[in-house]
């Protein structure tokens, strides 16, 4: 089921679109990419759902009811440009947060409490917001958006700033959400961790999606029918085995191994490229090539870019 | 309504806890008791001129009564008031001291026309003076009339001590053509001018405030987080009631300090000063003055007694209302100015717009001071913009009520209208970063539908 659904949603600025009929619907208990080149609308979309802005058009639904104001305290949001104020006590300002999204004092400050302790960091309570490095701030800003608990967790690149060992430890909360049946929209450009991560996405460019679904099933259908081969070293070349169906895109060769990327012609299959090479080369290994989401979201986009 | 609450109460604490706040707090009533008690001090110090002072006493119970001293010397004259006036003048004395008779009762008033300001020491002494012989000389009457030994008349002598008798003083300045002005207008006018002062200053020192808190919400991406708990309108207004909150507290608290400084240094200063009785005064209207109970011995006093006289409760509470009416009119504009910039240096190209009209309304309270009924006064004290400094710089004099209430409902609504406007611009302005913004920009913000 789906936990929120944007149904033809469109945005006008003067002079531009921001978003043009975009629909997409985020499984609950997911973890949603929401891709898309500079400019290309996500923040926008972002903000409708946080109901910071309003669509011109369209409908939006929160767990099958209309998207309304009381829904904001199920929402979470971590923003990309995100910052404190600086004069605040560490404590204070992630209570008032927290208190803003409705939590009471008492619950906010134990759950902070809780969350303080978990990443170590109970000694920051009295510190001054502008004496934490901006790493540092990154992490209450995290604990705040997730502390009350919303059904929907809206990150958007939440890694940038963190080192590696925060970014592996968010990684795991991130997951360990979702886990607990948190839903989570996630935006960034960081391709990996749309890998590492995400189970559905919708990539918008200029204002539309052009392309949604599970993460498994858009890599399958962009298989391109690819494999590659690593093989010894041997008097001749791989090209002489080969008919028209077979195109090598890719060669070379190190002191070991000789390596060949071959795509295969429609109605071609896997089998056939080894029943061709195999009699004549020592195979050492041999695998498909599937596409990353970073070559997906490239060729996509360029395609897109060609309309 | 929970979640503004919030935000005000955030905006107010983090003001007042600031240490800058503290010192201005001090600070602020320090300078302006000093205002008030250097004057005093100044007064208690002797002059290195002696003071010519010419008694024209109708009553002729004061006749070689006032004693010289290092500061004062008395000449007495038997002119009429105008010619003595005239000689006061010519032969370059300080002051005309007139008691005019006064048929069946003792004499208790006197008029001190003078070309500059009296000292408080002068008043001081020459009321103490009069005081005494009065008290001397309603004694003497009564034992007179009894027959006692003499033994018990010098014991009964020393009564006047109990039967203190207080005298009022008026003080008139005589400017060089002759014409008489009271010095009462004076201090009206120092009230008006301080009063509209304030709010002017007010309204620019907290309405930045509202500018740079909407600023650093911006510049430092709070606004982002913000808004997804909270209603842009409702952050806004949050920010401008509490600031107005932190303008009323620090108000407040000048007012206690102030009043409590001067009061010690008043206290202070009644040991220095030669025979003066410094007590608060207490006028209770309807009295006459010749039987004014406690007269008021300091210049400081007779201010208050002043306040007193018009229509106390009409200023303090005008003052409130014009204060938090311009206050929010124009903390609306800044907070609108504040969205919609990137940077301090881009405010200028908005700035003008709304400081020039409070910047004019300043000019016309100091105008208005003079001619507080005049047409110029009388029009910007109804204008919104203008009206919580202009109004102010009038209501001192007296000004009809249906002109109060007429400019109070102008300025709700004028502040309704802006803060209309502002809210427009606001909830764009704070999500639109790297752009120049233009008038026709801001314009457009105004009619986006939400």
């Amino acid at each position: 089921m789906a936990l929120f659904v944007t149904e033809n949603v469109s945005k006008h600025y003067a002079g531009h679109t921001a978003l043009d009929k975009v629909s997409i619907e985020v499984p609950e208990g997911s973890i949603f990419g929401l891709l898309g080149p500079n400019g290309a609308g996500k923040t926008s979309l972002i903000r409708i759902i946080n109901r910071i802005i309003g669509p011109d058009e369209g409908n939006l639904y929160f767990n099958g009811e209309a998207l309304q104001s009381k829904h904001i305290n199920n929402i979470g949001y971590l923003p990309e440009e995100r910052g404190l104020y600086r004069k605040m006590r560490v404590g204070e300002h992630a209570l008032y947060l927290a208190r803003l999204k409705g939590l009471t004092k008492k619950e906010a400050t134990g759950k902070l409490r809780e969350w303080f302790e978990k990443f170590g960091i109970e000694s920051w309570w009295y510190k001054k917001v502008e004496e934490l490095s901006k790493g540092m701030q990154q992490k209450v800003q995290f604990i705040v958006t997730v502390l009350h608990e919303p059904e929907l967790l809206i990150f958007d690149e939440p890694f940038s700033g963190f080192d590696p060992i925060n970014v592996s430890i968010l990684k795991e909360e991130i997951l360990k959400l979702r886990d607990n049946g948190a839903t989570i929209i996630f935006s960034t450009h960081n391709m990996e961790s749309v890998e590492e991560l995400c189970d559905h996405i919708a990539l918008i460019d200029r204002s539309k999606k052009i392309l949604d679904g599970k993460v498994t099933e858009i890599k399958k259908q962009y298989r391109s029918k690819t494999y590659r081969l690593a093989f010894d070293h041997f008097e001749g070349i791989i090209s002489d085995h080969l008919d028209d169906g077979f195109s090598i895109i890719d060669e070379g060769e190190d002191d070991d191994m000789r390596y060949a990327s071959i795509q295969l012609a429609n109605g071609l299959e896997s089998k056939d490229l080894l029943h061709r090479v195999a009699p004549h080369v020592n195979i050492h290994a041999y695998n498909e090539i599937i596409p990353t989401m970073n070559d997906i979201f490239i060729s996509v986009v360029k395609e897109n870019e060609g309309k | 309504m929970k979640k503004i609450w919030l935000v005000i109460q955030r905006e107010y604490l983090t003001r007042v806890r600031k240490r800058s706040f503290i010192v201005m707090t001090i600070l602020g009533p320090v300078l302006m008791a000093s205002a008030f008690v250097v004057p005093m001090y100044l007064a208690t110090l002797a002059d290195d001129e002696k003071k010519v002072i010419g008694v024209l006493d109708e009553t002729g119970w004061f006749y070689d009564k006032f004693s010289d001293t290092e500061e004062f010397e008395f000449k007495y004259t038997a002119k009429s008031l105008n010619d003595a006036k005239q000689e006061m003048v010519e032969n370059d004395e300080f002051a005309l001291l007139y008691i005019p008779r006064r048929e069946l009762t003792v004499p208790t008033s006197a008029i001190l026309y003078s070309l500059k300001q009296p000292g408080v020491d002068m008043k001081g002494y020459i009321r103490n003076m009069m005081s005494k012989e009065v008290e001397t000389q309603k004694l003497r009457i009564n034992l007179d009339e009894m027959d006692l030994s003499q033994e018990d008349r010098e014991r009964a002598m020393k009564l006047p001590e109990l039967i203190k008798t207080s005298i009022q003083l008026s003080t008139m300045k005589i400017d060089d053509t002759g014409g008489e002005e009271e010095t009462f207008t004076e201090v009206m006018m120092a009230v008006a001018f301080v009063a509209g002062m304030i709010i002017y200053m007010f309204i620019f020192i907290f309405g930045a405030q509202v500018l740079r808190g909407v600023m650093e919400e911006k510049t430092s991406r709070i606004i982002e987080v913000m808004v997804s708990s909270v209603k842009p309108f409702q952050l806004m207004m949050g920010k401008i009631v509490g600031i107005a909150m932190v303008g009323l507290t620090q108000f407040l608290l000048w007012t206690v300090l102030t009043f409590a400084i001067v009061s010690v240094f008043q206290v202070a200063f009644a040991d220095q000063m030669p025979q003066t009785d410094v007590r608060m005064a207490v006028t209770q209207p309807g009295s006459e003055l010749v039987a004014d109970p406690a007269m008021d011995n300091t210049q400081i006093t007779r201010v208050f007694e002043i306040i007193d006289s018009i229509q106390y409760e009409v200023i303090i509470l005008s003052f409130l209302f014009f204060f938090l009416g311009g206050y929010l009119l124009y903390a609306a504009l800044f907070a609108a100015i504040g969205s919609a910039v990137d940077s301090e240096s881009d405010t200028q190209q908005f700035m003008l717009p709304v400081t020039l009209p409070l910047f004019l309304g300043f000019i016309v309270a100091n105008v208005a001071v003079y001619n507080p009924d005049g047409p110029l006064a009388l029009w910007f004290s109804m204008i919104p913009f203008t009206s919580p400094i202009v109004m102010m710089a009038r209501i001192p004099f007296g000004v009809p009520i249906e002109q109060i209430w007429i400019s109070a409902g102008l300025l709700i609504l004028g502040f309704i209208l802006t803060t209309w406007f502002a809210a427009r611009i606001y909830r764009t302005g704070i999500l639109m970063y790297g752009k120049k913004v233009s008038y026709k920009e801001l314009w457009k913000w105004i009619t986006y539908k939400s």
